[in-house]
């Protein structure tokens, strides 16, 4: 047990189970930033995950598939952006309600176009490649860890840097972070809050639904009726933890991803597998209970108690 | 330039002494009009006429007042100006032009600039991001260029004299350099036209010094300045014109040097400045109220009530003057269970409410006035009634096991509203749609109808009408003399003056003063002590019995 904690496939596989969580992660970030709770992570992931099933099969093509999945991500964004800031919805619910159709959505569009109400097998599709790094896939155990993984998951690391990029270096960036923390006065110098907001709920769909479609297209090779399994609550809780930065959201993605993979290496003990299912939402639990925790003595502190 | 014209004359060698430029250098001198707004009306939704046929005109490179108390109309007239509101009647010119200004965008792209009282920053970013925020300069096409925005923020800072960090976070500089993060982002827009909304409220009377001498500056540059205030001295000092506001209608304009500060009080207040009410000695019994070594923090840590000690008795009313932001509120909140997280002890008729909650105090018989109406004082959408028994729905008197026994509490809110002469339709109106005055009368209404011993009365008259205010300082006196025990905050220095039986000044979380005999106290003493240039003798300990 303990060799193979610490062995590179272990630390291998915390990339591959980190990687849905990251994506979902920044997608949480970018939106919160702007001050609007992006809780529909979840649907938005469920439903991309099929939509890179279907739109690779459609398209024979990985990169299409990908490329028309973060568009209809982006236009569930839309959506809930239109729900939120135009129709006055609460943020909650009409996530509550992208989420329960994506539930019942998915399930039914499959049996549709394949026929199956369990999972996606008889459609062809085309997952994204994996990529062995020339070099580095030579360096002994580190190499066995960075090269060889999925596409998705370098796509992953590269958006942590380009979202850290985009918040902090870009004038659009700016206006985000300036909205999501005083509204009032962003709009005092000629912000259009709404505009900027519908721009950082587009920008977490696409996010989201890359998370989504390496969850049917790299993680797995095939859509499963509710595969999100609450990785986008999960992902709420990351970037929450890491202070809504693309940095801070890496960092706590990370650690869910270790609790992920340990749970899926665990499953070959003899512990019962129900409880170790648990372990990725129990890591949560406990890292947001010790967060919430920590804040509470921050401003305790700071009250004078 | 016509140089018999008196104003040419006299401006040079203004009140305040500083030099003139010479004549003819400056444009400001030719008084070349840059804003006029003409018959200007405004009626809110709910019925309130904010602005009545007011008119004012602003010459170039003059610092303006607009004077008045709360409620006059000044902010109104400004919303329009800077496009918050759009105006019912009348019109704009902008250099002689008419215009319309549709937004705040609008007026900024058309040279007015605001300096909102409540400041419209974004505490994590620098100070230079503020500036920069929404024009930000870019370096590639893509990117801010930060080290220009740095640039530039300290080019236009140090052109007019501030001494600013740039790159410090906002959250972390104190209030006075805040505000001039405000007037350099109007700047920075190309702001011509400055309005400056009770800039000096929040100030100390060093940082107001500071913030005159650069507000002269940017006049002696040609940027014209209104001054919205009510602090008479102040106006003296720095203003070369006053517009003067009164329950929504302008009472003139006039030159600062021309018109004293009686006559200014006068045509503020529309009456003699000194409230007299028949007032019978105090008469004080037992502590009611003891409050020792108080410490409170606010939520950024700054330590707002420091280390304060008093005792009030029943019988009497004793009053807090003070700048805003002494820690009036901290104070209050502590008091009134609003805020748990304190130091030293706050007994209330001899139970130490550290462990009580709200409810419980208020079980003591204490009766709590809050400062602002709309968010803690009252349910706006719920009606009359309904507001007036959210303090005592569980008394037995009004509930029944499982329901309210409607029909009493009906009968008793027709009677409430007779008695406190609340204005509405019936005691199902909703209480977001009664005028201010109205609704504080609720509020008093309900407060005072637990029969409380103590009462905690936060600005109790704020932006209510001549008569509401009244009709509460004589309840409030009605309380006193029953044995009821007053604490009574209040910005209104008349109000403390006349209402008064001791009399505290509060600056920077503790009493600078405290006075038996109220009147032999004059308002120049008083703030001289609000601002901090004096201060009592300060003892160890000292505790104000």
């Amino acid at each position: 047990m303990l060799q193979s904690l610490l062995s590179p496939d272990f630390f291998n596989a915390i990339l591959r189970a980190t990687t849905p969580i990251l994506f979902a992660a920044l997608a949480s970030s970018v939106a919160s930033k702007s001050g609007i709770t992006n809780m529909a992570l979840e649907g938005i992931m469920l439903f991309s995950a099929l939509f890179g099933v279907i739109f690779s099969a459609m398209t024979g093509n990985f990169a299409m598939g990908l490329l028309l999945t973060m568009v209809a991500g982006g236009v569930i964004g839309l959506l809930l952006a239109f729900f939120v800031l135009n129709l006055k919805t609460d943020e909650i619910l009409a996530a509550i309600a992208i989420n329960l159709m994506a539930t019942g959505g998915t399930v039914l569009l499959m049996l549709a176009v394949s026929g199956d109400r369990g999972s996606s097998t008889s459609i062809s599709s085309v997952s994204a490649p994996k990529v062995v790094i020339p070099l580095i896939d030579k360096i002994p155990f580190l190499g066995q860890i960075l090269s060889g993984q999925n596409l998705m998951t370098y796509l992953a690391l590269l958006a942590v840097l380009v979202m850290h990029v985009f918040l902090y270096k870009m004038p659009l960036g700016l206006k985000i972070r300036a909205v999501g923390e005083n509204k009032n006065a962003a709009e005092s110098v000629g912000i259009s809050a709404r505009k900027i907001q519908y721009i950082a709920l587009i920008l977490s769909g696409v996010l989201a639904s890359m998370g989504g479609y390496f969850l049917s297209g790299g993680y797995m090779n095939m859509f499963t009726k509710d595969m999100s399994a609450g990785k986008g609550y999960i992902a709420l809780a990351a970037s929450a933890m890491g202070g809504d930065t693309p940095v801070g959201a890496f960092l706590v993605s990370l650690l869910f991803g270790a609790a992920q993979a340990l749970a899926n290496m665990m499953q070959l003990t003899e512990i019962p597998h129900e409880l170790i299912q648990m372990v990725p939402y129990l890591t949560t639990l406990v890292g947001l209970g010790i967060y919430s925790y920590a804040g509470l003595k921050k401003r305790q502190k700071l009250a004078g108690k | 330039m016509n140089s018999n014209d008196k104003k040419d004359l006299e401006r040079p060698q203004n009140a305040c002494g500083r030099p003139g430029p010479e004549r003819g250098e400056v444009a400001w001198l030719e008084h070349k009009i840059v804003l006029q707004m003409n018959h200007i009306m405004k009626i809110y939704s709910n019925g309130v006429v904010a602005n009545e046929d007011v008119s004012i005109e602003l010459n170039k490179g003059e610092i303006h007042a607009l004077l008045g108390e709360n409620g006059a109309g000044k902010s109104t007239l400004m919303k329009v100006l800077f496009g918050i509101e759009s105006p019912d009647e009348g019109q704009i010119l902008l250099n002689g032009q008419e215009t319309v200004i549709r937004s705040p965008q609008d007026a900024i792209s058309k040279g007015i600039g605001m300096v909102h009282q409540h400041f419209m920053l974004v505490p994590s970013l620098t100070v230079a991001e503020n500036i920069i925020l929404g024009v930000e300069p870019k370096k590639g096409g893509l990117f801010i260029d930060m080290d220009k925005a740095v640039q530039e923020a300290e080019k236009i800072a140090g052109k007019y004299n501030f001494d600013i960090d740039v790159r410090a976070k906002v959250e972390e500089i104190p209030v006075g350099i805040k505000q001039k993060v405000e007037i350099l982002k109007a700047l920075y827009r190309g702001a011509d036209i400055l309005i400056l909304d009770e800039p000096t409220a929040v100030l100390t009377p060093q940082e107001t010094d500071e913030l005159f001498v650069q507000l002269e500056k940017l006049r002696d540059n040609g940027h014209t300045l209104i001054f919205i205030s009510h602090k008479l001295d102040e106006i003296k000092r720095i203003c070369d014109r006053a517009t003067i506001m009164r329950s929504g209608r302008s009472m003139g304009t006039y030159e600062v040097e021309d018109i004293s500060t009686e006559e200014m009080s006068r045509l503020m207040v529309g009456r003699e400045v000194i409230l007299t009410f028949d007032k019978k000695p105090a008469e004080p019994s037992a502590v009611y109220m003891k409050v020792r070594n108080l410490s409170v923090r606010n939520g950024q840590g700054v330590l707002k009530v420091d280390d304060l000690s008093f005792d009030l008795r029943g019988g009497e009313i004793l009053g807090i003057a003070g700048v805003e932001g002494n820690g009036q509120s901290e104070l209050i909140d502590s008091l009134t269970g609003l805020n748990k997280s304190y130091r030293g002890n706050i007994w209330m008729k001899d139970t130490d409410i550290e462990k009580c909650s709200i409810k419980d105090i208020r079980e003591l018989k204490v009766a709590h006035i809050p400062e602002d109406r709309m968010t803690s004082g009252c349910a706006g959408n719920l009606n009359i009634l309904e507001n007036l028994f959210s303090n005592q729905y569980t008394d037995p008197a009004y509930s029944g096991k499982m329901l309210l026994k409607t029909k009493k509490i009906q009968e008793r809110s027709a009677e409430l509203i007779k008695e406190y002469l609340v204005k509405c339709k019936s005691f199902r109106q909703n209480v977001g749609m009664l005028s201010g005055g109205n609704i504080q009368k609720v509020i008093v209404a309900r407060e005072f109808s637990t029969g409380p011993d103590i009462i905690i009365a936060n600005q109790p008259t704020r932006g209510v009408d001549v008569g509401a205010a009244e009709f509460i300082r004589k309840r409030l006196l009605q309380f006193r003399d029953a044995g009821c025990a007053v604490l009574l905050v209040s910005a209104d220095l008349n109000e403390v003056f006349s209402l008064s039986d001791r009399l505290a000044v509060m600056y920077k979380g503790k009493f600078s003063g405290m006075f038996t005999d109220v009147a032999a106290v004059t308002e120049e003493e008083l703030g001289q002590y609000m601002l901090g240039l004096k201060h009592q003798e300060e003892q160890e300990g000292v505790i104000y019995e």
